[in-house]
C-alpha cells in the first residue's frame, strides 16, 4: 500500500487504465480507474481518510448507542426475568413447606383423634366389664345365702328323718322280736339297743 | 454491473463520492456510499435492538428473543474467553461483534455496498482492538503487561528467540485479524459477481447457453449459501479473537 498503484496491479494486472476491457481476450475485466488513479477499490487510498473518518464517527456513535441505551435496555429485561423467575421459584419453595406443614399437622391431628377414640373405648370397655362383675358379684352372694338356708333346712329334714328312722327301727325291732320270740320287749330296751346299733 | 457484455467484478467495491467536503489539508474528504452504509448499519442495529426490545415482555415475542439471543450470545463469548473480569468490554466487544455482521449481512444484498470488503475498515477494527489491549494492559499492569512476552520456564539461552517469536506473534494479531475479514468477504463477492457473470455470458450466446448456464447457477446458489455462513462465522470470529486478546490485557504472563 506503498503507493496506489502497487499491490493493486499485482492483483487485477490484466486491467490497464485508460483502455477498454476485452482487449485481453477474457472478458472478465476491470474498467478503468475512475480519477483517483488505482484500479482496485480497496487499495485506493485516496478513500482512506473519508473512510476512517466515517468509520470512526459511525463506530463511536454505534459504540454510544449500544452501551448508554440498547445493551442496558436488555441487560434490565434479562435481569428482570431472571429475578422474577427467582422470586417465582422461592414463592413455589415457600407453598410447598406450607402444604408440608399442613400436611403434618393433619397427621398429627389425626393420630390423636385416633388415640383419643382408643381411650374412650378403653374406658368404656373397662367399666361396663366392672358392672358386670359387680353384679355378678351380688347375684353370687344372694345365691350362696339362698344356699345356705337351702343346706340348714337339708340339714333340719335330715335331722328329723333320722329322728324318725330311730322311731321306725324301734318299732320295727320290737316287731321283729315279737315275731321271733312272741314277746313283746320292753320299750326302753329296744330303744337302747337301736342306738347302739345306729351308732355302731 | 456489467457494462455491455463486459463482466466487473471489481465494480461493486467502488467508492462513490455523494458529497464532497473539499480537501482540508491536503487529504480529500467525502461522504461516500460506503460511509452512508456505515450510518445504514448503525441505524439498523439500533433501531432493531430498540424496536425489538420495545415491549419489554417477559415472555420475549421473535424479535425480542433475537435481541436477547444476541445479547447472550456474545456475552457468553466474552465470559468463556475473558472471564467476568471481560465484562467490562463487552459493549465494545458487542459493538464490533453486531457492526461486521450487519456490514457483512447487509452486503450480501444485491446491489448493496460491503464495508468489511475495504481493508482500511477492517484495519481500523483491528487497530482499535490492538489499542484497547495495550492501552489497557498498560493501564492496568504498568510494566508487568511486558510479561505478556516472556514465557515463564523457558531456558535463558532461548529466551530472546522467544521473546522475538512472541513480539511478531502480538504485531501480527490486527494484521491477521483485518486482513482475514477483508480477504473473505472481497473473495467471496468477486466468486459470487464471476459465476453470475457466467450465467449472463452464456445464456447471451444462445439456447445452449441456457443449459451450459445450469451449472454456474447451482454454483451461485451454493456460494451465497456459503457467503451467509462466512458473514456470520467471520464476525463470529471477529469477536472471539477480540476476546481473546482483551483476555491477555487482562491476564498477561501465561
Amino acid at each position: 500500500m506503498s503507493e496506489p498503484n502497487g499491490p493493486a496491479a499485482i492483483i487485477v494486472a490484466q486491467a490497464s487504465p485508460g483502455t477498454q476491457p476485452a482487449a485481453s481476450g477474457v472478458e472478465i475485466a476491470v474498467p478503468a480507474a475512475e480519477a483517483h488513479g488505482s484500479n482496485f477499490p480497496p487499495f485506493d487510498v485516496h478513500t482512506f481518510p473519508s473512510q476512517l473518518l466515517w468509520l470512526v464517527i459511525a463506530f463511536a456513535a454505534l459504540y454510544l448507542l449500544m452501551s448508554r441505551i440498547a445493551l442496558p435496555r436488555i441487560a434490565t429485561i434479562l435481569e428482570e426475568r431472571h429475578d422474577r423467575i427467582a422470586d417465582d421459584i422461592e414463592e413455589a419453595g415457600k407453598l410447598k413447606a406450607e402444604s408440608e406443614a399442613a400436611a403434618e399437622a393433619y397427621e398429627k391431628a389425626l393420630a390423636s383423634a385416633r388415640n383419643k377414640a382408643h381411650g374412650i373405648a378403653t374406658e368404656t370397655r373397662d367399666r361396663l366389664a366392672a358392672d358386670a362383675e359387680a353384679r355378678r358379684k351380688a347375684l353370687e352372694a344372694e345365691l350362696n345365702v339362698k344356699l345356705a338356708a337351702a343346706e340348714v333346712q337339708i340339714a333340719a329334714t335330715k335331722t328329723s328323718a333320722m329322728a324318725n328312722v330311730r322311731g321306725i327301727a324301734v318299732d320295727a325291732a320290737g316287731a321283729i322280736v315279737n315275731t321271733l320270740i312272741g314277746t313283746t320287749p320292753a320299750p326302753s330296751a329296744v330303744e337302747e339297743a337301736v342306738d347302739t346299733a345306729i351308732k355302731g | 454491473m456489467a457494462s455491455g457484455n463486459v463482466i466487473d467484478p471489481i465494480h461493486q467495491f467502488q467508492i462513490h463520492k455523494i458529497v464532497e467536503l473539499g480537501q482540508p489539508g491536503g487529504v480529500e474528504l467525502a461522504f461516500t456510499n460506503s460511509a452512508a452504509f456505515m450510518f445504514g448499519i448503525v441505524a439498523l442495529v439500533f433501531f432493531f435492538l430498540t424496536f425489538a426490545t420495545r415491549g419489554r415482555t417477559l415472555v420475549p415475542g421473535r424479535l425480542q428473543s433475537m435481541a436477547e439471543l444476541s445479547y447472550e450470545f456474545v456475552a457468553s463469548t466474552v465470559r468463556g474467553s475473558a472471564g467476568n473480569e471481560g465484562m467490562k468490554f463487552f459493549p465494545l466487544v458487542f459493538s464490533l461483534f453486531i457492526f461486521v455482521l450487519t456490514a457483512n449481512m447487509v452486503g450480501m444484498i444485491p446491489y448493496a455496498f460491503t464495508v468489511t470488503s475495504h481493508l482500511i475498515v477492517t484495519a481500523a477494527l483491528a487497530l482499535l482492538v490492538i489499542l484497547t489491549v495495550i492501552i489497557y494492559g498498560f493501564v492496568r499492569h504498568g510494566t508487568h503487561f511486558l510479561h505478556l512476552f516472556v514465557p515463564s520456564g523457558v531456558p535463558a539461552f532461548l529466551l530472546p528467540f522467544m521473546v522475538v517469536i512472541e513480539v511478531i506473534s502480538f504485531l501480527s494479531r490486527p494484521i491477521s485479524l483485518s486482513l482475514r475479514l477483508f480477504a473473505n468477504m472481497l473473495a467471496g463477492h468477486i466468486a459470487m459477481k464471476v459465476f453470475a457473470g457466467f450465467i449472463v455470458m452464456m445464456t447471451a450466446s444462445g439456447v445452449v447457453g441456457w443449459f451450459g448456464a445450469v451449472l454456474p447457477l447451482f454454483m451461485v446458489v451454493a456460494l451465497t449459501a456459503l457467503e451467509f455462513l462466512v458473514a456470520a462465522l467471520q464476525a463470529y470470529v471477529f469477536a472471539v479473537l477480540t476476546c481473546i486478546y482483551l483476555n491477555d490485557a487482562l491476564h498477561p504472563g501465561h
